[in-house]
């Protein structure tokens, strides 16, 4: 009996390495997202390396009216074990594109936390009614404090957090664990072309880690976790000092 | 409303950043654009350059010269797009991505009794660029080179249409795209046939090889091996020019417990006065006596035989931080002879501090307009980038060509297009097939601009 990993936003490049890391600890893959030439090619890799069932389907997170069918649909084709969930989708586009054209600005909040929220709340009782898995979601160091470089998307992600910490305590009755990664910056293309950014981690080693973190239970986490420390700092400046840092 | 949202994916399609590429030799830094698509259809994206530029693909980044820099230009780093697509064990045919590499390979197809059917002397190529440069291992004498055994890839042209070419649909576009430098097109897939082999490993036989003569003579004795090289040291001369050791395998029947692979890294750029003759003469001496006078045999992962390199991750660093040049090229038998031994003495009277040189015995010529196999012997070595050096390459290119040989352009970064036009006869068909992809030259690389295509 094999569990499945549901991967939304499965062609971003942190989704894609977990899914390889999912399908190598032996586990049957959805991989749901936009592009799906890309979701084809994704599955054929996973099979022909992992030797794993995978398939991909069409999703869109900001068409809600679609997810109660989404969900059905994977329900429909989750293998026999438990569902576990990795929320990868998201974008980023830089803050003074937002603050320009607030269209810029809805599009991203309904993708990041509109669109998040609503698929996890249709999956919810798909969880509750196993009686167990993991979701984990990815969430972003630029949650922990809004600076003035993205806080139109670190809003996006802190509003996730605060969403899933509520979402866990409603399923952990059913068992069911609920992780939020605080992710720092990862080698990928929402970063490729940034400026040089710290303590960037490869998308492999990121999954890696998630899976690990994953396997030890819920609640929120820092991965690189050389992120805590350091948000832990920038959490506790003053806020006279945050304001003048031009970060 | 998926306006907005569309928007910003081609936006994140087409990310450009300003950044410096190297060649594996380090010998020079080449600014440039550069994007990393993740799926193909950011590779399609990405054939737009921005400003006009003209643009290359860029692999495992282990051409040592200019073939995969395309300085104050764009460049396509296609190592993000490594999924396999297809296989079929009744055929060993497999569809890859361009960005699976042979680490990949040999992770994933030896427990199923698969191998690449040509292997470089590292893993980290990809299969774009093992296509680009019609790579060839240490079974060319039989096998032939990479493209041989390519039944057909997918190719983005420059215009922005995929054609899927194989050699009979569009002979010439086929062998102009094996060993074209990545200057037709840019390769989306490709299928290629994997080899089977009955076990993981590979039963070995080593022997020390006293002179030059005793390596050719070595060579034809085994000219029935399925794997052969020679390593030389180069810093022999006199009596014991072309010294080395002479390294046959054939396949295990069974094979060793499977280990995990485990990379010590160099872990820093060797400052210069390190690498001298004393040093190098030591190393070269040690590598020598390692083997038994009489000789010896051992079984070794697939792993060890092929990818010896591998072992050191950054093994470039050992150069410092000015880099090195590789010299590789292919002489005729007869005329050849000659060449290699003029090629050792130069090197060697040079003192220019060149590890272990590679010696190897070539097959048929590659279906390649540029591809470089020919048969013959082949001669690669490692020169420190130094004052001087460009002189000792002018030298080797001119005996090289004098032989009726050629040089590998996917080592290369100093021939000239005088000596390119001489060793590769069919560069005209390969320019006549470009004028019909890419009338516009939007592709281009420092090698191409260097060696006049």
């Amino acid at each position: 009996m094999s569990d499945t990993w549901l991967i939304l936003g499965a062609s971003s490049a942190v989704a894609r390495a977990f899914a390889r890391e999912a399908a190598s600890h032996g586990a049957a893959l959805l991989l749901a997202g936009r592009d799906m030439e890309d979701l084809e090619h994704q599955a054929a890799d996973l099979s022909i390396r992992y030797g794993v069932p995978a398939r991909p389907m069409r999703f869109e997170a900001r068409d809600l009216a679609s997810h109660a069918g989404f969900v059905a649909e994977c329900r429909q084709h989750a293998a026999s074990g438990l569902l576990n969930v990795f929320l990868a989708f998201g974008v980023m586009p830089e803050q003074a594109e937002a603050d320009a054209d607030p269209a810029v600005a809805a599009g991203m909040v309904e993708a990041n936390f509109t669109g998040a929220a609503s698929v996890l709340g249709a999956l919810g009782p798909v969880l509750e009614a196993q009686r167990g898995g993991t979701v984990v979601a990815l969430g972003s160091v630029a949650g922990d404090r809004g600076r003035k470089r993205n806080f139109l998307y670190g809003a996006t992600k802190a509003a996730l957090l605060v969403y899933l910490q509520g979402y866990a305590a409603r399923l952990s009755g059913a068992g069911v664990r609920v992780l939020c990664i605080k992710a720092g910056p990862v080698d990928t293309g929402m970063t490729w072309a940034l400026p040089r950014l710290p303590f960037m981690a490869s998308p492999r080693q990121f999954a890696a880690a998630a899976w690990r973190r994953a396997g030890r239970g819920g609640g929120s986490a820092y991965l690189p976790i050389i992120w805590w420390p350091v948000m832990t700092i920038i959490r506790l400046l003053p806020t006279p000092i945050f304001n003048k840092l031009n970060i | 409303m998926p306006d907005t949202l569309t928007a910003q994916a081609a936006t994140r399609t087409t990310a450009w950043k300003q950044t410096a590429l190297q060649g594996w030799g380090r010998s020079s830094l080449s600014p440039c654009l550069a994007a990393r698509p993740e799926r193909l259809r950011e590779l399609r994206a990405a054939l737009e350059a921005p400003e006009g530029r003209t643009l290359i693909a860029h692999g495992g980044g282990r051409s040592y010269g200019d073939a995969a820099l395309n300085t104050d230009g764009a460049v396509v780093i296609t190592g993000r797009l490594d999924r396999i697509l297809g296989f079929d064990p009744a055929t060993g045919e497999l569809v890859a991505e361009p960005g699976v590499t042979f680490a990949d390979l040999l992770e994933v197809f030896l427990p199923r009794g698969f191998v690449a059917p040509v292997s470089p002397g590292t893993s980290h190529v990809t299969l774009g660029g093992a296509l680009a440069n019609d790579v060839h291992g240490k079974n060319h004498h039989h096998a032939g080179s990479f493209g041989e055994h390519v039944l057909w890839f997918d190719l983005l042209l420059p215009d922005g249409r995929m054609q899927r070419v194989s050699p009979e649909s569009d002979p010439a576009l086929f062998q102009a795209t094996v060993g074209g430098i990545g200057l037709t097109g840019l390769v989306a897939a490709l299928c290629v046939r994997l080899m089977r082999v009955p076990s993981n490993a590979l039963a070995v036989r080593r022997r020390r090889v006293r002179d030059l003569d005793d390596f050719l003579a070595g060579f034809a004795a085994a000219a029935g091996a399925t794997w052969s090289v020679g390593w030389i040291d180069a810093l022999a001369g006199g009596a014991s020019l072309g010294r080395g050791v002479l390294e046959t395998a054939e396949p295990a029947e069974s094979g060793l417990e499977a280990r995990p692979a485990k990379a010590r890294r160099f872990p820093i750029d060797a400052p210069g006065w390190l690498l001298n003759g004393a040093s190098v003469r030591a190393f070269n001496e040690v590598y020598w006596r390692r083997v038994p006078a009489s000789g010896q045999q051992v079984t070794v992962p697939y792993r060890q035989f092929l990818y010896p390199l591998d072992a050191i991750e950054g093994w470039n660093r050992m150069y410092g931080r000015q880099g090195f040049r590789q010299f590789q090229c292919v002489v005729p038998p007869g005329p050849g002879e000659a060449a290699l031994r003029q090629l050792l003495e130069t090197v060697a009277a040079g003192g220019n501090a060149s590890f272990l040189a590679v010696l190897k015995v070539m097959g048929p010529q590659g279906q390649g307009m540029l591809s470089f196999g020919m048969p013959g012997y082949s001669l690669a070595l490692d020169i420190p980038a130094r004052p001087g050096s460009e002189a000792i390459f002018a030298r080797l290119e001119r005996i090289t060509r004098d032989a009726g040989g050629r040089i590998y352009l996917a080592k290369d970064s100093l021939l000239s297009a005088e000596g390119f036009a001489a060793m590769y006869p069919r560069a005209d068909e390969f320019r006549a097939v470009r004028e019909q992809v890419d009338p516009n030259r939007r592709l281009s690389s420092d090698m191409a601009r260097r060696i006049g295509l």
